[in-house]
C-alpha cells in the first residue's frame, strides 16, 4: 500500500484560522500560518487552506497568507474558497500554492474543472466535495462552505468530476465535521469504490486511531486533520507513530 | 554573475514562487528569467515544470532555450531538472504521443503502470511522499543526496516515470506499487529529481543545499 498522508486543514476566515462544527459556529483559533509552521514541524505531509467565507463575499483572501507561508513551510500547500476561473487559479498558485481545490464554482459551472486540469495538470485540480446525508440515506452536495444544497448526489458528482480531470478529491462530511465522532466510513467508502483518484477524508477526526478506520475500512488515501491539532488534542507526530505502530503506511520523518 | 547566484528558468510553468522560495532559503539569490543569455552565463540552472512535456518543450524551443541547455551540458554548468524538468533532460517522451526531449541524459519517458506489480489496479497520477533508495545501494557521497540517508522520504506527483538507458545514471528510485521509479537521475553535471525538492521538506532543502553549493 501506498503511504497514507496526514494533512493538516486551516479553515480561514478574514485573517483568522477558526474552526467550526458542521463547518458553522466558527470560533477564532488565531493566525494560521503560526499553526501551518508547527504542523510543518511536526511533520505534516501537507497543509490545505481553505477561506471558509470567500464563496459568501465572493473573493478569496488566501493569496497573502499562502505567499508568506511559502517563505519557510515546504510541503504542498492546496488552497480553496473562492475559487471561480483560470485567473483565480493562477494567481493563487504564483503565490505558493500547489493545487486549487474548488467546491461552489464547480458545482455552478462544471467546466472549470477541465479548464483547470487541462491548463495546470490533473494534480493540481482538487475537487472539494461537501457532502451531508440525506433521508434516503444517500449524500448531497453542499456549496457554499455547507450552507446551500446543490441537489447533486455526491456518488453521481465524484464520477462525473473525475471525468473531466479531477486528480483528487476533498470530501469533507458535514454532518461529521467539528464532532470528534470520527469520519464518515460508509460515505467515504463509497467515494473510494466509485473512482480511482486519491481521496482525502475530512471531518470527525476524534482520536487517532479514527484515521487507521478510514485507512483501513473505508480505503482513504489521506486524512484531512483540525480540531484534533487546532486544539492540541494530539499532534502530527503522535498520529504518525500510532499509524506506523498498526501497519499503515505513512513516509519516514525524523523531526529536525 | 555571482557564485551565489542560481538562475531559474520561468517557461510560464507551475509553482516558481515554492523553487525560487526553497532556494532562497539556502542563502543564494534566485533570477527568474526566460532570458537565453542570462541562462548561458549562470553559474547553476534550475528547469523547474509541471505540466505537459510536449508543450514544455514547445515553449523552450520557442525562446531559444533549448541550445542554451545542450550548450550548458557543455560548459559543465550545473543544471537541476524538477519533476517535467527533470523528465525533459532525456531523449523522448511517450506522452501524448511520441516528443523529442532535450536528449542530456540517454533514455525515454513513459507512462507509470497502471496496475502493481501483483497485478492490482493503482492510482496515477502518483500522488505523496515515497522513500528514496539507491539501486545496487550506491554510495550518494558524489551526488545532491549526499546528506540523505536510503530511506528519506520526499514528495512526488507524476503520471510519466523516466527510464534511463544506462542504469549508472540512476542516483536513487522509488517504489510505486512494487514497481521501481527513478526518482533522481544524474550524468555529469546534470541532476534530475522526479520528485519535488522545493516541497519534501528538511530532505528536499538539503538537496537544494548541495546544489547550490557545489
Amino acid at each position: 500500500m501506498n503511504n497514507i498522508r496526514l494533512i493538516a486543514r486551516l479553515d480561514i476566515k478574514g485573517p483568522n484560522l477558526i474552526k467550526g462544527i458542521h463547518l458553522e459556529g466558527l470560533r477564532v483559533m488565531g493566525l494560521p500560518n503560526e499553526y501551518a509552521l508547527k504542523y510543518y514541524l511536526q511533520g505534516a505531509d501537507e497543509l490545505i487552506y481553505i477561506d471558509s467565507v470567500a464563496s459568501l463575499y465572493g473573493r478569496n483572501n488566501l493569496s497573502d497568507i499562502v505567499k508568506a507561508a511559502a517563505k519557510d513551510i515546504f510541503i504542498p500547500m492546496t488552497v480553496g474558497g473562492g475559487i471561480r476561473s483560470i485567473d483565480d487559479a493562477t494567481e493563487i498558485l504564483r503565490n505558493g500554492a500547489d493545487k486549487v481545490a474548488v467546491n461552489t464554482a464547480a458545482v455552478k459551472n462544471p467546466q472549470l474543472i477541465s479548464d483547470i486540469a487541462q491548463t495546470f495538470g490533473c494534480q493540481c485540480m482538487v475537487l472539494s466535495v461537501e457532502a451531508k446525508e440525506t433521508i434516503k440515506g444517500n449524500w448531497e452536495v453542499y456549496t457554499d462552505n455547507g450552507r446551500e444544497r446543490s441537489g447533486k448526489d455526491v456518488i453521481e458528482w465524484v464520477k462525473y468530476g473525475v471525468s473531466l480531470g479531477a486528480g483528487e478529491i476533498l470530501l469533507t462530511s458535514v454532518d461529521k465535521e467539528g464532532t470528534r465522532k470520527g469520519f464518515d466510513i460508509p460515505l467515504v467508502k463509497a467515494v473510494s469504490s466509485a473512482v480511482d483518484v486519491p481521496i482525502i477524508a475530512s471531518g470527525g477526526m476524534g482520536v487517532p486511531e479514527d484515521l487507521l478506520t478510514v485507512v483501513n475500512e473505508a480505503n482513504a488515501d489521506a486524512v484531512a486533520m483540525a480540531d484534533i491539532l487546532h486544539y492540541n488534542r494530539s499532534n502530527v507526530g503522535d498520529i504518525r507513530l500510532i499509524a506506523k505502530t498498526s501497519g499503515l503506511g505513512v513516509r519516514n520523518y525524523e523531526q529536525v | 554573475m555571482s557564485k551565489s547566484e542560481v538562475v531559474v528558468i520561468d517557461y510560464g510553468v507551475g509553482n516558481l514562487l515554492s523553487v525560487q522560495r526553497g532556494l532562497e532559503h539556502c542563502g543564494v539569490k534566485v533570477i527568474l528569467t526566460s532570458d537565453p543569455e542570462v541562462i548561458l552565463t549562470a553559474n547553476r540552472v534550475v528547469l523547474p515544470g509541471v505540466g505537459a512535456f510536449a508543450n514544455a518543450m514547445d515553449t523552450l524551443k520557442n525562446l531559444g532555450i533549448v541550445e542554451v541547455l545542450t550548450e550548458l551540458s557543455k560548459l559543465g554548468t550545473p543544471l537541476l531538472g524538477i519533476c517535467l524538468g527533470m523528465q525533459l533532460l532525456l531523449d523522448e517522451s511517450e506522452e501524448f504521443g511520441l516528443s523529442a526531449g532535450l536528449g542530456l541524459i540517454p533514455g525515454r519517458v513513459i507512462s507509470i503502470p497502471n496496475q502493481t506489480t501483483s497485478s492490482k489496479k493503482q492510482k496515477i497520477p502518483h500522488i505523496g511522499w515515497n522513500s528514496l533508495n539507491s539501486p545496487h545501494s550506491k554510495s550518494w557521497d558524489n551526488t545532491l543526496l549526499k546528506n540523505n540517508q536510503s530511506g528519506d522520504a520526499a514528495y512526488f506527483v507524476h503520471s510519466f516515470m523516466a527510464v534511463p538507458l544506462d542504469t549508472n545514471h540512476n542516483i536513487a528510485e522509488c517504489l510505486y506499487g512494487g514497481h521501481k521509479i527513478a526518482a533522481v537521475i544524474g550524468h555529469n553535471q546534470i541532476t534530475g529529481c522526479q520528485f519535488h525538492p522545493e516541497k519534501s521538506g528538511e530532505v528536499g532543502l538539503k538537496i537544494l543545499r548541495n546544489f547550490c553549493a557545489n
